[in-house]
């Protein structure tokens, strides 16, 4: 049995974490071969062959790989997908952008953000936000998954696998990219971060929410947000923790602002120890924490940094 | 340009889930049921496509159990035009799967040939984010997920993509399959007298057979359960409870 994993590499550069997560997801499947795909991925590969338990990394080195779009990818992996069972990949926007599309060329149907393997066909999954755990069994020749980052240990660095060099599978010419608008940020990346300090509506401004962005300073933790604040434009998209947004699990979540809409929780409910401050003792947000404070957040969250 | 819109009758955003004892799923009787937020969005979409005369027809089309009808009426109270009913179960418990959607929505597209097909991101039920993706890969058109902006011109569309590292801009061929994110637009609620003027739009009613696609499922369920509950937490009084909690459970 082998299995084919995606890596995820953006402009050249590989995803350690969310790409070592996967490895140790399918593991258990059987030989591990990691593609690693982009205009440049020489670099990417060399530190995807270093991950343990990686057997072999194949390199497809192509423009049209540049940007990841998801048609020249799909095809790659469709052209390569003969010799494997199972085709996997982490569940970032990458990868569910590209896998139900390799899913469906090869006619078989896709489990996304899968959080447990039972066995080579039996998976457990989320569904309503994770208010229900699924277990499902597969019928199909070959498996295509994308793993959840957050239940996965990063599997360890310290292997050796050797590194093949591919070819492109062509270019469908479908579509092509126009920009990135990508904000950078000296900040831990959001889903690999051991804390995060979230804020929602309750925050009230783009500009009140420097408050959360100094806590999260003081803690080195990454930086979330409720859909609210995002759609209120107090931050940006990419912050956004939830159902359809991030999925996190730090070891602290501090959660400020934020009612705890179900869609909410489905994002951050895993994390190990959860404080939320809140001026509204019946907030929801209130049954997952572990360390509770009913207390407006534009007094207690200045005075948490500042004594931290 | 005919758009195609795909709406899923899903359990409402707000409605507490409940899992069936038996393991069997999730309690969907007597449950309020509504439009998939993210197909509302999907609506919204096409008929502002037809308001600014680039789109000639907005077509809904659901698969399902016969009640889906009631959210293709909401769709056409809304605007769209005319509905399909693609009648694939009889239990509301039994969950059309994407690639099963996706092979009786590429019947339509072959049909009615629309110049593009607004599809929701995700169904809040299953959350399984591949329909349109895996309806894209069988019309082999071009795909545009996760849309934040979508400007067609022509031949072509520029969608404006929320990726996790932020925005992502792509240009594709039309026609094409486009995914929408939620802050694409603010879907509108339909007035009364449009809710009265859809009963008379037209909704056609089709089976699975149809269109040849046999909707027998590849994932058997096996089980279904409550995901494991946190232990209580406790109230702190002050920032400094908290920090010596937090210092406690070595959290900081
Ligand atoms: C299809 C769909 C998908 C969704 N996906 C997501 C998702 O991925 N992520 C997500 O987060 N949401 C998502 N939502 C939205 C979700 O349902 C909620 O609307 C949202 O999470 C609410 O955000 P909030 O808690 O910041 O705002 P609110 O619910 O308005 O809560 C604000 C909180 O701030 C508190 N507050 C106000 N002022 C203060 C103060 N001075 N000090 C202390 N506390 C204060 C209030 O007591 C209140 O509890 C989704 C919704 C839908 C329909
Ligand atoms: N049974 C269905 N009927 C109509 N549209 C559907 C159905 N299932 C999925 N879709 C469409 O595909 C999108 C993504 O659903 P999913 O792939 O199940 O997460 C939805 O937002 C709908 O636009």
């Amino acid at each position: 049995m082998a299995v084919l994993l995606l890596a995820e590499v953006t402009d050249g550069e590989l995803a350690m974490d969310a790409t070592a997560k996967a490895v140790t997801a399918c593991a258990s499947l059987g030989d591990v071969t990691v593609l690693c795909t982009g205009a440049t991925c020489a670099d990417a590969a060399a530190q995807a062959a270093t991950i343990s338990g990686v057997g072999k990394v194949l390199c497809a080195e192509d423009a049209i790989y540049g940007k990841r779009l998801a048609e020249p990818v799909a095809d790659l992996i469709v052209s390569l997908s003969g010799d494997y069972e199972h085709i996997v990949a982490p569940a970032t926007t990458d990868a569910k952008n590209i896998m139900p599309r390799v899913a469906a060329l090869l006619d078989v149907m896709v489990m996304s953000d899968v959080t447990a393997v039972v066995d080579g066909s039996t998976f457990e999954r989320p569904i309503y936000a994770g208010n229900a755990m699924q277990t499902v069994k597969s019928s199909d020749a070959k498996k295509v998954i994308t793993f959840r980052g957050s239940t996965f240990d990063a599997a360890e660095t310290g292997g050796n696998a050797s590194v093949e060099n591919i070819g492109a599978a062509g270019d469908p010419g479908l579509s092509s990219w126009v920009e990135d608008k990508v904000a950078a940020s000296d900040r831990p990346e959001l889903t690999s971060a051991g804390v995060v300090v979230s804020g929602g509506r309750g925050v009230g401004s783009e500009d009140d929410f420097k408050i959360i962005e100094a806590l999260a300073d003081k803690l080195n933790a990454a930086v979330g947000a409720s859909r609210a604040a995002v759609d209120s434009g107090y931050a940006p998209n990419d912050w956004q923790v939830g159902q359809t947004g991030k999925v996190v699990a730090p070891n602290l979540y501090v959660a400020v602002g934020i009612s705890g809409a179900i869609q909410h929780l489905a994002g951050m409910k895993d994390s190990k120890v959860i404080v939320a401050i809140n001026k509204d003792e019946e907030a929801p947000i209130f049954q997952v924490a572990d360390f509770g404070l009913v207390a407006d957040l534009f007094d207690a969250v200045p005075e948490l940094t500042s004594k931290l | 340009m005919k758009v195609l819109v795909p709406v899923k009758r899903v359990i409402d955003y707000n409605v507490k889930v409940r899992v069936k004892a038996d393991g069997s799923g999730v309690d969907l009787a007597n449950v309020k049921m509504s439009m998939n937020p993210f197909d509302e969005i999907a609506v919204e979409q096409a008929i502002r496509l037809k308001e600014a005369g680039k789109a000639d027809e907005v077509i809904a089309v659901s698969v399902g159990v016969k009640q889906a009808q009631e959210t293709l009426r909401t769709a056409l109270a809304m605007g769209a035009d005319r509905a399909i009913l693609v009648i694939a179960a009889e239990d509301v418990h039994t969950d059309i799967e994407p690639l099963t959607v996706a092979k009786i929505l590429k019947g339509i597209v072959d049909e009615e040939q629309p110049g593009l097909v607004l599809c929701g991101k995700q169904a809040i039920d299953n959350d399984m984010n591949a329909t349109g993706q895996m309806l894209s890969a069988l019309l082999g058109w071009s795909q545009a997920t996760f849309a934040s902006e979508v400007d067609i011109d022509g031949d072509s569309a520029t969608v404006t993509r929320e990726v996790d590292g932020g925005l992502q801009t792509i240009k594709v061929k039309m026609p094409t399959v486009v995914t929408v994110d939620l802050r694409l637009n603010e879907p509108r609620y339909a007035s009364l007298p449009n809710i009265m003027k859809a009963k008379k739009k037209p909704l056609d009613e089709k089976s699975a057979a149809d269109y040849g696609v046999d909707p027998a499922p590849r994932l058997e369920i096996v089980s279904t359960v409550e995901p494991a509950a946190r232990a209580a937490g406790i109230k702190v009084g002050s920032v400094d409870e908290l920090l010596e909690k937090l210092k406690e459970a070595g959290a900081v």
